[in-house]
């Protein structure tokens, strides 16, 4: 079985087909931001230098987010198009669980931490059983401090990995209580041979999707409706308050 | 001649569209879906939410055209999708799916210029329409007048300096409130009012006497608007929405025939949103009938943003072999007859 990956949710582009097992080719990129133009010559190079065709893939797999909100509409609309070109279907992989999939056979807890700017990062805390990756807490957008809390409370020895160890390389040496590494240069960032090896375990059990089915995980609403959220609010609560008031008269 | 059907996909603001067209003229489908009421709470387009709605539909509206065509992939010559103007989020879904598309099915790729596809359009109405002809593009976001040489030959003639004609419309029915879109509710709100009513200013811009300014005149309005209420006089919208439309048809109508008579041009079309404007219709077509100059127009339909006229305008870089890369990028602000990204 031949499954074509792909992760263009950070900065870094990256492309891979995995062949039963075998990771035939793959192809990582981290320069600035030019996934769009950048990502289809990837794929192209990965599937000729595997000696294969668009036509013998049997899934595309994606890195379905949380990530650049653009980025991942890049990934997803790439692998979209090529699934329903070929007629295969789409195996959508977590982003942060495709990062700790990076860290492989270690034995403390896996904790890849995302930049995801306002204050947050797209983080998770997950750990091997044996070679299979374990969730011990789902991908989510929260302050750091909620995870370094929720990572010195397990009390077992960390890895961090992901973009957000560069920012928050400081805090974490201030803040964590349990022995921590960071993950060295060739594992911190995303990889889409860690996004195949998931879609493999994924595609086995059953899950994925049709091509139209396929839609990025944000974890966040847009600006627009978070501020219109906010204004309902206010509104909703002001309403509140006339009443409040009316009842008192 | 083998037949040649070309798929066309549109995605540079809020419309997801799909569309196969046979020999640049023929539509065979023409699948569009609006985003329009999921914006409309806002008063315009949310780039972020446009381009969330296109990834969860271009799968299905892509489907949908080769059913309506009754084809499948193997049956089209290639895929056309529009790379710019537009904006940035909502153009990379479609080309970063079209790309993909076109590569898996092994088909040419041609990346197509958005205003380029609005001066197709004619071509599908108007089966006789060839170049070389006047056309004036009008649409929320663009206002151009261009001098079509031949297939695929542009001169710019004129521009809008500031705000396009739809996008104005847009303000102004805000102002007044009749919501979003603008065009159609202030065409319709002009039908009761008197065009003299209130004597909105035409702007000429020194020196470039063919471009447009519309942010004066919907100043203008605004201030109009604004006066009103400080002496408490009570706005007549209709006569508003009729002054302010006037105003716009006026400067449009007047650089088109100036552009008219100084190239002895013999035949003027009009695209793009704003061209199913009823008042800029009639008032175009009164002042191509003055000069006799054959006045063409696409069907409302192919006045919004579409896949049709994108498939349309890609016919004739197909003739010509001109196709584009697996490197091609959208371009929010690609020019008229700029080329980006050879193979």
């Amino acid at each position: 079985m031949n499954i074509l990956a792909v992760d263009s949710s950070g900065l870094v582009a990256s492309a891979a087909i995995l062949s039963d097992d075998v990771i035939r080719s793959e192809y990582i990129v981290c320069n600035k931001l030019t996934h769009s133009e950048t990502l289809m010559p990837m794929i192209d190079e990965v599937i000729r230098s595997s000696g294969l065709k668009a036509g013998d893939m049997d899934a595309v797999a994606v890195a379905m987010g949380p990530g650049s909100f653009t980025g991942l509409r890049i990934g997803s609309a790439t692998v979209k198009g090529l699934a329903e070109a070929i007629g295969k279907p789409v195996i959508e992989v977590p982003t942060v669980n495709a990062l700790a999939q990076n860290m492989a056979g270690y034995d403390g807890n896996i904790v890849p931490l995302m930049d995801a700017r306002r204050n947050e990062t797209y983080t998770g805390i997950f750990t091997f059983s044996g070679d299979k990756l374990t969730v011990l807490r789902e991908q989510c957008a929260v302050p750091l401090g909620d995870i370094l809390e929720d990572v010195n409370e397990r009390g077992k020895k960390t890895v961090f990995l992901g973009d957000g160890v560069r920012v928050f390389a400081d805090r974490i040496s201030s803040g964590c209580t349990v022995p921590f590494v960071f993950a060295p240069p060739g594992l911190r960032l995303q990889r889409a041979s860690s996004v195949a090896v998931l879609a493999e375990r994924y595609y086995e059990e059953g899950f994925f999707s049709d091509a139209a089915g396929h839609k990025p995980v944000y974890l966040r609403v847009s600006q627009a409706e978070r501020e219109m959220m906010k204004e309902r609010l206010r509104e909703s609560k002001a309403a509140e308050g006339d009443r409040i008031t009316g009842d008192n008269l | 001649m083998k037949d040649i059907n070309i798929l066309g996909i549109e995605s540079s603001c809020d419309e997801t569209a799909a569309a196969v067209v046979r020999n640049g003229r023929e539509v065979l489908s023409n699948v569009i879906n609006s985003q329009i009421e999921t914006h409309t709470i806002y008063g315009g387009v949310v780039p972020e939410i446009a381009s969330r709605k296109h990834i969860e539909v271009i799968v299905q509206v892509v489907r949908e055209a080769l059913k309506k065509a009754s084809m499948t992939i193997s049956d089209i010559d290639a895929v056309a999708v529009t790379y710019g103007p537009g904006l940035v989020g909502p153009l990379l879904v479609g080309v970063s799916y079209a790309k993909a598309y076109a590569y898996g099915c092994g088909k040419p790729l041609v990346g197509v210029h958005h205003i380029e596809g609005h001066i197709a359009a004619n071509y599908i109405d108007n089966k006789e329409l060839e170049p070389p002809f006047m056309c004036l593009i009008v649409s929320g976001g663009h206002t151009h007048l261009v001098n079509v040489r031949a297939y695929g030959e542009y001169e710019i003639l004129g521009r809008t300096m500031d705000d396009a004609a739809g996008e104005a419309y847009d303000k102004v029915a805000r102002a007044i409130g009749l919501g979003y879109p603008g065009g159609p509710k202030i065409d319709r709100a002009a039908k009761e009012g008197d065009p003299e009513a209130i004597p909105f200013p035409r702007a000429h811009i020194e020196g470039d006497e063919y471009d447009f300014s519309f942010s004066g005149l919907k100043s203008a309005v605004l201030n109009y608007l604004n006066s009103c209420e400080m002496k408490g006089i009570q706005v007549n919208t209709a006569d508003v929405a009729a002054s302010f439309q006037a105003a716009v048809v006026d400067v449009l109508v007047g650089n088109s025939m100036k552009a008219l008579e100084a190239h002895n041009a013999d035949k003027f079309a009009i695209a793009g949103g704003v061209a199913s404007n009823s008042a800029l219709r009639e008032a175009m077509e009164g002042a191509c009938r003055e000069r006799n100059v054959r006045f063409y127009r696409p069907s409302p339909i192919l006045c919004t943003d579409n896949g049709a006229m994108i498939a349309a305008a890609a016919y004739h870089e197909y003739i010509k072999g001109n196709f584009s890369g697996l490197s091609l990028n959208a371009v929010p602000n690609l020019r008229l007859g700029q080329k980006q990204n050879k193979p």
